[in-house]
C-alpha cells in the first residue's frame, strides 16, 4: 500500500527518535513547551488507534472519538472515586475496549459495508456527546464524581506513583508517562502487525473474500482489531484528561471525530509514523490558529480535509518518502521498497 | 384520551420531521450510494436563508418553501461540480470530503454570522386536543412532509426525468449506452437532495434554534434512518422514519429527548445486525 520503510530498520529508527524526544525534550524546552507537547502526544496516541484500525485493519471508524472520550471520562470518574490512579488507568483502557468489542460485534457480525460502519460509529460518538452533554445536575453522579454535563469535569486528580496516592505526578512526570505510553503503543502495534495475526489483518484489508476462502474468519479478526483500537484510543483519552486535569463532552463532538481522521489522512494511511506526525503537525496548526482571530479552526480543518482527500489521498509521509527515494541512489531506495513489501 | 391524542400528534410530528430531514440524504444515498456528511450543514444553510429572508421582510412561507430549497439546491450544485464529482466510486473518500465541507461550512457561517442562536417565532398559533393545546405549526410540518414524499414519488414515477433517474440508479452503464449522461443525472440528483435539505431547514427553522452547529442535532438520526431504510429511497425512508420516529418519541415521552436518541440508536444497531441491508433490503425490495 505504501512505500514507507516499515521493516525493523525503520521501526528501530522511529523508536530511537521517540526515546530522544522522551528524554531530550524536557532538557531543551521550557515547561510550557513540555506541557504543550504532552497534549500533542495524547492526540498522537489517539491518531495511532485510528491509523491502526483504518490503515491496516481497513475498518472505517468515523467515531473513534467515542473511545477516546470514554477513556477520558472513565479515568476521571474512577480516579475521583478511588484516589489511586493505577486501576483507573487500566479501566480507561479496558472499558473503551469492551465497548468497542460490543459495538464491533453488531457491526462486523452483521457484515455491514464500510460506509455503514462509518455512519454507525459516527452516530455513536454524536449520541454520546448529546448524552454526556445532558448530564448536568446532582442526579448524574457516579460515586463521588459529578459528570457536570456541558461544563465537563474540572479538577480531575493527576496520575500518581502506583500505590502512593499522595505522590502525584507533576507536568514533567506526566510528559514521561505520555511519551512512554506513545512509544509502548507504537511498539505494541508494530509487534501485532509483524505477527501472524497482523498479517491476516492486513490480508483482510487487501481482499476480504480471498482471506475468508482461505479459512480465516474475517469478522473475528476485524472485531479484535477494532477492540485493540478502542483500548488504545481510551489510553489516549486518559492522557488527554491528565494533561488538563479536565474533560468535557466536546471530546465526543464532531470536530474531535474529524480531527483524528485528518491526523491519519495528512500523515499517511497505512503507516504508523504518519498518524503520529500528522497529529503533531495538525495540533500545532490548531494551536497557531487559536492565537489569531481571522481564520476559524473549523474552516481550516475542513479545508485541509477536502484538500488532502482530493489532492494527496495517500498522505504526506508516503509522498515525502517516495520523493526521498527518487533522490537517493538506487540501492537505498530499493532497500526501502523491499522492506515495505516484506512487512506492509 | 387527550393525552393519548397529544402523544399521537407529537409522534406524527416527530415522524414528519424525520422524513423531511432524511429525504434529501436518502435521495443522494439511494442514487449514488454516497453518504453526504455535509447534509446537516445543508439543513443549517436552509434555516439561515429562511431566517435572513424573513427578517429582510420576505413573506415567511415564500422564504421557507421556495427561497431556502432553491438557494441550498444551488449551493449543492456548486459543491457537486467543485468537489464531489471527482470522487464518484470512492465511497469513503466522498464521505471524508463531504465531512471536510461540513466543517468548512460551519467555519464560514460562524465567521460570517457569529456563533449565536437566531430564531423566528413559529406562525399559526395553536389548537386544542382535549384540554391540552398544541402548536398548529406541527400540522403544517406533517403536511409538508406528506407533500414532499408524494411529490418526490410523482417526480420519480411519472416524469421523463424520473424515468431517466431511476434507469441511471439501476444501471448507469446501460443508461449511458442509451444516451443518458450519468454525470449530469448525478449532478441533478445531488442538487435535488441538497434542495430537500434546504426545505427541511426552512420548515424547521421556526421550531429549532438556528446556529452554525445546528446540523449536528439532526444528522445522527438522519444517517441512521436512511441506512435503516435501505436502498429504496421513498419507501425505505418513510418506513424507517415511522419506526425510528415512534421509538424516539415514545422514549422521549418516558424519559428525556436525549434518551429518545439513545433508544433510536440502540434499535438501529440491533436492527442492522439482522437486516444489514436495511428494511427495504429484505422487504418491499421492488418499491421505490
Amino acid at each position: 500500500m505504501s512505500s514507507v520503510p516499515s521493516g525493523w530498520r525503520g521501526c528501530l529508527l522511529v523508536i530511537l527518535a521517540g526515546f530522544v524526544l522522551l528524554f531530550g525534550l524536557p532538557q531543551v524546552v521550557s515547561l510550557y513547551g513540555v506541557v504543550q507537547m504532552t497534549v500533542f502526544v495524547a492526540m498522537a496516541v489517539f491518531a495511532l488507534s485510528q491509523g491502526f484500525i483504518w490503515g491496516f485493519g481497513g475498518i472505517m471508524s468515523f467515531g473513534q472519538s467515542a473511545f477516546f472520550g470514554l477513556g477520558g471520562y472513565v479515568y476521571a470518574v474512577s480516579v475521583i472515586n478511588m484516589g489511586d490512579s493505577t486501576i483507573p488507568v487500566l479501566l480507561a483502557i479496558a472499558v473503551p475496549a469492551a465497548f468497542a468489542a460490543l459495538l464491533g460485534y453488531f457491526m462486523f457480525f452483521g457484515r455491514i459495508s464500510d460506509a455503514y460502519v462509518g455512519v454507525i460509529t459516527l452516530t455513536v460518538t454524536i449520541i454520546l456527546f448529546n448524552v454526556v452533554n445532558s448530564t448536568s445536575g446532582d442526579f448524574y453522579t457516579i460515586g463521588q464524581a459529578a459528570l457536570g454535563g456541558f461544563n465537563g469535569m474540572p479538577n480531575v486528580p493527576p496520575l500518581n506513583v502506583p500505590g502512593y496516592p499522595d505522590a502525584a505526578f507533576g507536568p514533567i512526570d506526566t510528559w514521561y508517562f505520555a511519551m512512554g505510553a506513545l512509544i509502548l503503543v507504537y511498539i505494541l502495534l508494530r509487534g501485532i502487525l509483524a505477527s501472524r495475526f497482523g498479517r491476516v489483518v492486513v490480508a483482510i484489508r487487501e481482499n476480504e473474500t480471498r482471506v475468508q476462502l482461505l479459512g480465516y474468519d474475517a469478522r473475528v479478526y476485524k472485531l479484535l482489531v477494532f477492540t485493540i483500537g478502542g483500548g488504545v484510543a481510551g489510553l489516549g483519552g486518559c492522557i488527554f484528561t491528565n494533561w488538563g486535569a479536565f474533560i468535557s463532552p466536546t471530546i465526543f463532538g464532531l470536530a474531535s471525530a474529524a480531527q483524528v481522521l485528518i491526523f491519519v489522512l495528512v500523515g499517511g494511511l497505512g503507516t504508523l509514523v504518519g498518524p503520529v506526525l500528522g497529529a503533531f503537525g495538525i495540533e500545532y496548526l490548531i494551536s497557531i490558529i487559536g492565537t489569531q482571530q481571522t481564520l476559524n479552526a473549523n474552516l481550516v480543518l475542513g479545508a485541509v480535509l477536502v484538500a488532502f482527500v482530493l489532492l494527496v489521498p495517500q498522505g504526506l509521509v508516503p509522498v515525502v518518502w517516495s520523493g526521498i527515494g527518487r533522490l537517493l541512489p538506487r540501492r537505498f531506495a530499493g532497500t526501502g521498497e523491499q522492506t515495505a513489501e516484506a512487512q506492509s | 384520551m387527550a393525552l393519548t391524542g397529544l402523544l399521537l400528534f407529537n409522534t406524527l410530528t416527530g415522524i414528519a420531521t424525520l422524513v423531511l430531514i432524511c429525504l434529501g440524504l436518502g435521495i443522494i444515498y439511494g442514487m449514488m450510494k454516497i453518504i453526504n456528511l455535509a447534509h446537516g450543514e445543508f439543513v443549517m444553510l436552509g434555516a439561515y436563508v429562511t431566517v435572513f429572508a424573513a427578517n429582510a421582510g420576505v413573506n415567511l412561507w415564500v422564504a421557507m418553501l421556495i427561497l431556502a430549497p432553491v438557494a441550498v439546491g444551488l449551493i449543492g450544485l456548486v459543491v457537486e461540480r467543485c468537489f464531489i464529482r471527482f470522487l464518484y466510486g470512492r465511497i469513503i473518500d466522498t464521505m471524508l470530503a463531504s465531512w471536510g465541507l461540513s466543517l468548512a461550512i460551519i467555519g464560514i457561517v460562524t465567521s460570517l454570522f457569529g456563533n449565536t442562536v437566531r430564531g423566528i417565532s413559529a406562525p399559526l398559533g395553536s389548537f386544542p386536543i382535549g384540554h391540552y393545546r398544541t402548536s398548529l405549526y406541527g400540522v403544517f410540518i406533517i403536511a409538508v412532509a406528506v407533500l414532499a414524499v408524494v411529490g418526490l414519488y410523482a417526480l420519480l414515477r411519472m416524469t421523463r426525468f424520473g424515468l431517466v433517474v431511476r434507469a441511471t440508479m439501476g444501471n448507469p452503464r446501460m443508461a449511458a449506452a442509451l444516451g443518458v449522461a450519468p454525470p449530469r443525472i448525478y449532478m441533478a440528483t445531488f442538487a435535488l437532495g441538497a434542495g430537500f435539505a434546504g426545505l427541511a431547514g426552512g420548515v424547521l427553522a421556526p421550531v429549532s434554534g438556528v446556529s452554525p452547529v445546528m446540523g449536528a442535532a439532526f444528522i445522527a438520526r438522519a444517517f441512521i434512518t436512511v441506512l435503516g431504510g435501505g436502498p429504496a429511497i421513498i419507501t425505505g425512508t418513510s418506513i424507517a422514519s415511522a419506526l425510528f420516529g415512534s421509538i424516539d418519541e415514545f422514549a422521549t415521552f418516558l424519559t428525556t429527548p436525549v434518551f429518545g436518541q439513545v433508544a433510536l440508536l440502540l434499535a438501529a444497531i440491533i436492527m442492522i445486525r439482522f437486516l444489514p441491508q436495511g428494511i427495504t433490503g429484505r422487504v418491499f425490495r421492488r418499491s421505490l
